[in-house]
């Protein structure tokens, strides 16, 4: 009565499944993002007023997006690890951090580039970007919180605790960045907030924003079978796995 | 559990934390002349104009006021962690989050309410004019909750890692940002004339969201560290 | 209402290693059981695996699986006693502090603390802060706790260091005491009991050398 203690999901069963979609996933992430890149870059319209330093928007507004919603995940996933005291939960974590952190930081680097021809500086403070600065803080103190336990295990809980108090946190910075910023700065350039795009720039970007999901997707994947390898290194399917990848594989024989 | 005996340890909890503290004085002491030395310097650094200065002040106070939270935060568990003190209140039949709540508690009394105190003597050195004084106090009295609450998160998370400090910043800071904004918004709304009531009841509602939910994630992180 | 705890098929691994697997035991009233084992097998572990310290890989822990009524986390807490390693004595209040604070923190008013630290051999220590006291001092400061708890079941690990001899036979007589009236002690020690429990069951751990 007091506590059940057993696996809902099979590491196993999950490392098999995402073994499964691996390909699929990649391989679709890969057509869509040459598609997006290829369409965004050569053969969307120049924009009237930017000319051709918009097209950054089909790496910066991607990235931009999925940093927010895999910071989401991340807390997600830390909840349900906490709920319903799933192990794989809490892995997934250190699967999807840094994949965030990283997305967060091409968003920022993006971002700053866009700003030198819009405002004449590498860096603004202007609300988005500060908020994006934000963001990439908190992924970093997760991902410290996590490597700073030497058991993944607590790691894992800590920073999933951190990840769902900063995940409450996110609008309320968001908020205030926004207040803060009208506060201090008369005229915003509103490069951010357009009039509606024109669809022979929409759709290249949506491509774009298809492609670098699944991209995110299949880098968790692999990261997540990766991490169920790990921890799960020295029960017998694991150690049977790797004798199968040894017989595949020659190479790797020789080498162990 | 009954609610006399939830009364009856929240009190214990706090009465035990206060006599450990009442005998450090210095832990006490210390961080407020860390504030008042950080405030002092900015006139050095800057120059005594009063325009500057007044400009300035209630950011500096804020952001000494976040950095003294900061230093003072390991002796929120650390202590209890190493003697086994911790690892006893997870064990009690009381809600932890409640024993949490009264060291959150403790530590705004010891740290939050002299804060508040001291900041009509920063604001006299940092030449804050006097009208924004009020607005000064206000902020802080209902935004040092939020700064023990949010500091008791990061230290019991961080409590059985020996080396704290500097990780603790790297967590805690990022989640101060509203704060500061507010915080500093509404001295400076009250700077220029305008109404700086709105920011103080904001701040006040934040604080109340912190104080509710800020146990339950101490909580948590404490089970997380005497793992 | 004789079985305090039924613990079944428990597992527990660390980095990889298995500390013990399908581990079963049943605790009824008036029973010692001793937890024996070389450093590092996980004495400690399973102990505080027992009262919720420590998430196991496996295994189902019950206590009162006779009674009616789901017990609930709280219940359970109210009914077991646990001293771990650390001592819990804070070393800035005095002895006396120490040993009222921690009666208030467990819900007891009417303890009589000069009492009890006459019992623990501590008079005339009283006042001094428990940080100045041995290591056999501050541990007598804790097990204070043993002489006016109610709780039927004691989880008690090592709770011989550090105690010199007169300290060993003062807390053998209490466990004595408490079994007789119908209590229960798992504990760890590395020296073996100079008592003899009327009923006292061992468990190995032999930590991972399977």
């Amino acid at each position: 009565m007091w506590r059940w203690l057993h696996p809902y999901a099979k590491p196993e069963t999950v490392y098999h499944l995402l073994g499964r979609w691996l390909p699929w996933v990649a391989g679709t992430a890969t057509l869509m993002l040459a598609a997006g890149m290829v369409w965004g870059l050569a053969f969307a319209p120049a924009d009237y007023q930017q000319g051709d330093s918009y097209r950054i928007i089909f790496v910066h507004v991607p990235t931009a997006m999925l940093s927010m919603s895999l910071y989401v995940g991340l807390a997600l996933s830390a909840l349900i690890g906490r709920v319903w005291q799933l192990k794989m939960a809490d892995w997934a974590l250190s699967a999807i951090a840094p994949v965030g952190l990283t997305f967060t930081f091409i968003s920022l680097v993006t971002g700053a580039i866009w700003g030198k021809p819009m405002w004449g500086t590498w860096w603004e403070w202007d609300a988005r970007l500060t908020s994006q600065l934000i963001l990439l803080f908190l992924y970093i103190g997760v991902l410290a919180l996590y490597h700073a336990f030497s058991d993944n295990r607590s790691g894992a809980k800590a920073a999933g605790i951190l990840a769902m108090v900063g995940v409450i946190n996110i609008p309320i910075i968001r908020y205030s960045v926004e207040w803060w910023n009208t506060l201090h700065q008369g005229s915003t350039l509103t490069v951010f907030e357009r009039p509606p795009m024109a669809n022979s720039m929409l759709v290249p970007l949506l491509v774009s924003i298809l492609g670098f999901s699944l991209l995110a997707a299949s880098l968790i994947f692999q990261r997540m079978r990766n991490e169920i390898l790990r921890q799960e290194l020295r029960r017998p399917w694991v150690k049977q796995e790797l004798a199968e990848l040894a017989t595949q594989q020659p190479a790797m024989k020789e080498q162990s | 559990m009954n609610s006399a005996s939830n009364w009856q340890a929240f009190r214990a909890v706090m009465r035990r934390d206060l006599m450990v503290v009442m005998r450090r004085r210095s832990d006490i002491l210390n961080p407020l002349l860390f504030i008042l030395m950080v405030v002092s310097l900015f006139p050095l650094a800057v120059g005594p104009g009063p325009d500057i200065l007044g400009r300035i002040a209630a950011g500096v106070i804020w952001v000494a006021a976040l950095l003294s939270a900061l230093l003072g935060s390991e002796r929120l568990f650390r202590d209890d962690f190493l003697d086994g003190s911790l690892e006893q209140l997870t064990l009690l039949p009381q809600p932890l989050a409640l024993l949490a709540a009264a060291k959150v508690v403790v530590h705004w009394l010891l740290s939050g309410l002299p804060l508040v105190i001291l900041a009509p003597l920063c604001a006299l050195l940092l030449k804050l004019p006097l009208q924004a004084w009020p607005t000064l106090v206000a902020t802080l009295v209902v935004g040092t909750p939020i700064l023990s609450a949010v500091t008791a998160i990061g230290a019991a998370l961080t409590v059985s890692l020996g080396r704290g400090g500097a990780l603790l910043s790297l967590l805690l800071l990022p989640l101060f940002i509203p704060l500061l904004i507010f915080a500093s918004g509404a001295v400076e709304a009250s700077l220029v004339g305008t109404a700086a009531w709105p920011q103080v009841l904001l701040l006040g509602g934040l604080s109340l969201l912190t104080l509710l939910l800020a146990p339950f994630a101490v909580a948590a992180a404490i089970r997380v560290s005497v793992n | 209402m004789s079985t305090l705890l039924t613990v079944k098929q428990l597992v527990s691994q660390r980095a990889g290693r298995t500390l013990f697997a399908d581990l079963s035991f049943d605790l009824q009233r008036g029973d010692v059981l001793h937890i024996e084992g070389v450093n590092g097998a996980g004495k400690s572990t399973l102990l505080r695996a027992l009262v919720g310290l420590v998430q196991l890989q496996a295994g189902d822990i019950r206590y009162f699986p006779e009674s009616a009524l789901p017990t609930d986390a709280n219940d359970w807490r109210q009914q077991v006693l646990f001293l771990g390693h650390k001592p819990g004595v804070k070393a800035e209040l005095t002895a006396l502090e120490n040993v009222s604070l921690q009666a208030q923190l467990s819900g007891v008013e009417s303890i009589e603390p000069w009492q009890l630290l006459a019992t623990v051999g501590l008079l005339g220590l009283e006042d001094l802060p428990a940080g100045q006291l041995s290591a056999g001092q501050q541990r007598r400061i804790a097990l204070t706790r043993l002489w006016y708890s109610q709780a039927p079941l004691w989880i008690l690990d090592e709770p011989f260091t550090a105690l010199d001899t007169d300290g060993i036979e003062l807390l053998q007589q209490r466990f004595a005491e408490h079994t007789a009236a119908g209590g229960a002690i798992i504990l760890t020690s590395h020296q073996p009991l100079t008592w003899q429990p009327t009923r006292l069951q061992r468990l190995r751990i032999t930590g991972g050398d399977e």
